[in-house]
């Protein structure tokens, strides 16, 4: 065995072996968490190539593992929804900005407080943006790229986007007038659960070269969000697994939350359409988000320049080519909870960044230390260009509300000097750093693993969540 | 007991329970209703819904997200669930939700969506349970 794989053997119904790229700690902390039967479930799926792969931060989800990664055939494989999650590209974008910690300095509450009104979160406050339907649909197929056409940011925003801010084959019309009804007042809305705004600073710099290319310097002031599809992402979801599961049933599959459809038929092509169409409604919320984030800063400093470092998606579906036994090979690429991490050269790297590999963006729980992380070759080899998403939870939300109180997590963050915002105590607790996996451990697992490389660790300044 | 809330890593899971599917049905009202916002909420705001489904555990489904539908394009917070209705041949339902405006209420939580993942309808020694995990 190599270090930090553990190999899931074949048995009954499985196509491909499963592997879990983790440590013996990490892995302990799995094993008896229904991750291994989720592994093993999406390995008995038609056409899956490779392996079923869970990254460091595993954990069981509902269906596929969070964590997770699948690879389908073309022709032979299937496209599931439940392997895209239903926060269609939930993902996380990375700003930076020409201010340092200093600058902050005696500010911070006032910032934070801005942010958090400025920014709508939670549940109940809608977004002041407001559109029509059709301009819904223009942003559904033009994604964020069509909103910068608008005048809500600059070219070089969309450029350095996964997709380039806009996933192609989008189609407005295969998304149903109910996701539309669910999204339409959610734009440049942050949303609740695990999604964030977190002001933070450079700590350290492990990469001298490519945090260069990036533009990190210690002590820079970075904003990273997290956020997705909102409710419009979530009925896509929800309406294709009804249609999948009218068409193909779910009787031979496993856990009903597998539904899935051939790649290639007429309802594979048509959710991967809707879903793109999800993921570019994702792409906008982000876009709208910084915005705001751009007005809110120039009024505290009115020289501040807020630029994107790069922007990814955790939950996706993808084609794309990989080299699968020895042949190259095109194939859709199911991330559920995982980053892309493409290494050098790869053409859907932004061209500025190319020549060292995309920013694999790693955020940490709400006391904890975030990591921009560079992709390699290595990621390609063995778990299909990706890394992981974040830290990974470990405790339950039931359990986390029943032995931690949010008032002692808020203090325990301001005693290291962190601000944080939110209208709900009980999210606080869900959200505690406790509940998650140690980030540093996780983060050096994949570091040595090589499915992506370290180059920068940030420290949170301001939270806001939900 | 009406419902319980079930440890799941990732998400929220819970059972509700009753004599009759239609008590069953309501108290997984009361367990999102209590998951989103602890305490009363007034019932100024209703919707009537005619749902169906494929069998007992897609009713469920598909009347879960009709809250979810309700909380996000009409910004609606469920207090509970009255008039409900179950013909179990056709697996159709009609109810009518009662609850409040969202903003008027300091909301914990929001869930994104109801998944397949463990659930279950089904009748356990005269009493009806069933079991949902929310995506969060």
């Amino acid at each position: 065995m190599k270090k930090y794989e553990n190999i899931i053997p074949m048995e009954n119904g499985m196509n491909v072996p499963g592997v879990v790229y983790a440590s013996k700690e990490l892995f302990d902390l799995v094993k008896d968490d229904k991750t291994i039967e989720q592994v093993k479930n999406v390995a008995r799926l038609p056409g899956i190539v490779g392996k079923s792969i869970a990254l460091p931060d595993c954990h069981r989800g509902y269906g596929f593992p969070i964590g997770g990664v699948a690879a389908f055939d073309l022709k032979k494989g299937v496209v599931s929804p439940g392997g895209v999650g239903y926060d269609i590209n939930c993902g996380v974008l990375l700003l930076k900005t020409n201010l340092t910690k200093k600058d902050l300095e005696k500010k911070e509450e006032k910032l934070a407080d801005a942010i958090h009104k400025k920014i709508p979160s939670g549940l109940g406050r809608g977004s002041p943006f407001q559109i029509t339907y059709p301009e819904l649909d223009r942003i559904l197929e033009g994604g964020s790229k069509y909103l910068v056409e608008k005048g809500y940011g600059v070219k070089e925003d969309y450029l350095l986007c996964e997709e380039e801010g806009c996933m192609k084959g989008a189609n407005a019309k295969l998304v149903s007038e109910r996701a539309k009804k669910r999204g339409i007042g959610q734009l440049g809305t942050i949303g609740a659960g695990n999604h964030f705004l977190d002001v933070l600073s450079v700590e350290e710099i492990f990469d001298k070269k490519t945090a260069e290319v990036y533009g990190l310097k210690k002590n820079q002031i970075v904003i990273l969000i997290h956020c997705g599809s909102r409710g419009l992402g979530h009925q896509v979801a929800s309406d294709y697994i009804k249609k999948m599961e009218e068409e193909y049933g779910t009787e031979s599959l496993p856990d009903r939350e597998l539904v899935c459809a051939p790649v290639n038929s007429k309802l594979g092509k048509e959710y991967l359409s809707a879903m793109a169409a999800a993921a570019n409604f994702a792409f906008a919320n982000k876009q709208i988000i910084t915005f705001w984030l751009r007005e809110v800063f120039k009024s505290f400093f009115p020289n501040s320049k807020i630029e994107f470092l790069y922007e990814v998606c955790h939950n996706i579906a993808k084609i794309e080519e990989y080299i699968v036994d020895g042949k190259k090979a095109k194939v859709c690429v199911h991330r559920k909870g995982a980053t892309r991490a493409y290494g050098k050269e790869r053409k859907e790297v932004p061209k500025k960044y190319r020549h060292v590999g995309q920013p694999v963006l790693i955020p940490g729980s709400m006391g904890t230390a975030s990591y921009v992380m560079v992709g390699t070759k290595k990621s390609e080899e063995i778990a299909f260009g990706s890394s992981v998403h974040g830290a990974g939870r470990k405790m339950s939300r039931t359990s986390a509300i029943k032995s931690i109180k949010g008032r002692d997590t808020k203090n325990k963050l301001l005693s290291k000097k962190i601000l944080i915002r939110s209208s709900s105590e009980r999210l606080i607790s869900e959200e505690s750093p406790e509940v998650y996996k140690d980030i540093d451990e996780v983060v050096k697992i994949v570091d040595e693993l090589g499915i992506s490389k370290k180059v920068a660790k940030l420290i949170p300044m301001m939270v806001i969540i939900g | 007991m009406k419902f319980k809330f079930l440890s799941h890593t990732a998400d929220v899971k819970f059972r509700a329970y009753s004599d009759t599917l239609e008590g069953a049905f309501s108290n997984s009202v009361l367990a999102v209703s209590k998951f989103l916002f602890d305490g009363k909420i007034k019932e100024e705001k209703k919707f009537s819904v005619k749902i169906s489904g494929r069998d007992f555990e897609s009713l469920l489904y598909n009347f879960i997200e009709e809250i979810l539908f309700l909380i996000d394009s009409k910004n609606f917070v469920p207090s509970k669930v009255a008039n409900l209705k179950i013909d179990k041949k056709k697996f159709s339902l009609s109810a009518t939700f009662l609850g409040g405006p969202a903003q008027d209420y300091k909301i914990e939580s929001h869930i994104k969506a109801v998944t397949y993942n463990e659930m279950f309808v089904k009748k356990i020694k005269n009493k009806w349970v069933l079991q949902v995990v929310l995506d969060i």
